[in-house]
């Protein structure tokens, strides 16, 4: 996706090369491209290009891969902010 | 009761089976404008189960859906000349992106869809074929662990099948890579503009009762002349924030939205002083620039919402310095616009 960079050093992609099987689903699901198979383990390139959508983590087999994921979503984050603060659903999220 | 995309029944080991149109009617295409500008967005659904397009035999690819209509028509309409089987699970009228994200689109739901349609006694073969971007929602493995069935991540855009089925089920990097295009963000727009319908209405009650406050009390003149202006005001953040902002995105400068929102009101902020300021005090002027200033922020944050790069990390990471400032920026627009006409007085 060329053209667009989102905000450095604050996604919560972790990789853990160990328990990497070499399946490629990872590669597969990826809409950034971010993984590839290098001699049959996982490498990532540019971490920072993740927007955290969870699908490599969702279909890695052995774990090898831990996201923090959610919908990047300002209405979405501040409806989950209000409704914490105010332990109510008040506002519910966009889409 | 018969949908109008469906052309007629064909018969399978489980029943007749709706054949759905590849080609794209009058009605399609209102329905597409009406859920675009946002009127039928919400209930513009199909009923989940199985379709067929062409004349699919036991050997044919099922292709996976959501039954948002959106969604179900740009898949159906890029299938002409192929016979294939539809499987259309209820993501509850969203589309594939979104119902994954938020987990209607979902292993289980893959599941439930496979064995309500009987797939089983319909195909020969045990595969599915989803778009890439289900496995957000979707776990392969579990799918098969399920229901027997092997899931295939297909490519992100609809418009790409015809190429994966032809190639062997292959999709290449470019089919894997989500874009977002100048086309891709324009369509976007409408419906932005739509869900901001009841603010705009909101200042167009409330900004005349705020612009007439002054030191006589309430004065119907200053009123009318502060409401429009205050509404202009909303209209051109609304301009830079929700319609510039999204079609400039990638030649704005910096990272995060709410500062591309700043940056993209300046060009509009001058247009609005050069029409305004000489009926404006200086004070006035500067509450104008900070509301519109505000506006096209808070909405160029908002549409991170809409963008396929936007980490939450990152969106919260900048919504927690950009909303202080919108507010601080808010509050002080407004007080000024309401302090304005008491210190002129008080001066002059």
């Amino acid at each position: 996706m060329r053209g667009y960079r989102y905000i450095d050093g604050v996604v919560t992609l972790r990789v853990d090369r160990q328990r990497c099987v070499g399946c490629g689903a990872c590669v597969q699901v990826c809409p950034h491209r971010l993984f590839s198979l290098d001699e049959g383990v996982l490498a990532l390139r540019d971490a920072d290009l993740c927007m955290e959508c969870g699908a490599c983590a969702r279909n890695c087999p052995v774990e090898a891969i831990t996201v923090s994921p959610g919908v990047g979503c300002a209405v979405a984050i501040l409806a989950a902010w209000i409704n914490r603060l105010t332990g109510r659903k008040v506002l519910s999220d966009c889409c | 009761m018969l949908c109008p995309f469906v052309e007629e029944f064909i018969p399978t080991p489980v029943g007749p089976i709706p054949r759905v149109a590849t080609t794209v009617s009058h009605r399609d295409r209102w329905g597409t404008i009406g859920a675009r500008i946002g009127l039928i967005r919400r209930n513009y659904k199909v009923a989940p189960g199985l379709y067929a397009v062409g004349t699919p035999g036991a050997g044919s690819p099922v292709l996976v859906t959501a039954n948002y209509k959106l969604t179900f028509d740009s898949l159906r309409h890029r299938l002409g000349n192929i016979d294939a089987w539809l499987l259309v699970v209820d993501t509850r009228g969203i589309n594939v992106w979104c119902a994954a994200g938020k987990g209607s689109f979902s292993s289980e739901e893959v599941i439930r869809g496979v064995e309500q349609a009987r797939l089983a006694e319909v195909v020969s073969h045990r595969r599915l074929i989803l778009p890439q971007l289900a496995a957000t929602g979707v776990t392969a493995r579990a799918v098969r662990r399920g229901c027997g069935f092997d899931v295939l991540f297909g490519p992100v855009r609809a418009e790409d099948l015809p190429a994966f089925l032809r190639h062997d089920h292959q999709a290449d990097e470019t089919m894997r890579t989500v874009t977002f295009t100048m086309a891709e963000r324009a369509v976007l727009i409408p419906v932005e503009l739509f869900l901001l319908a009841k603010p705009l209405l909101a200042v167009l009650c409330l900004g005349p009762l705020l612009s007439g406050i002054g030191p006589g009390l309430f004065s119907p003149a200053a009123a009318l002349e502060r409401g429009l202006i205050l509404l202009a005001a909303t209209v051109a953040g609304i301009g830079a924030g929700a319609v510039l902002t999204p079609l400039a995105l990638p030649r704005l400068p910096g990272r995060q939205f709410w500062i591309k929102g700043i940056l993209a009101v300046l060009p509009v902020a001058l247009c609005l002083w050069l029409l305004f300021a000489h009926r404006l005090t200086p004070i006035e002027q500067a509450a104008m620039l900070l509301w519109t200033a505000t506006v096209s922020s808070y909405l160029a944050m908002q549409f991170t919402g809409s963008t396929p790069f936007t980490s939450p990390s990152g969106v919260e990471y900048e919504m927690r310095r950009g909303l202080p400032v919108q507010l601080a920026a808010a509050c002080l627009g407004l007080g000024l616009w309401l302090a304005a006409p008491f210190l002129a007085n008080g001066g002059g």
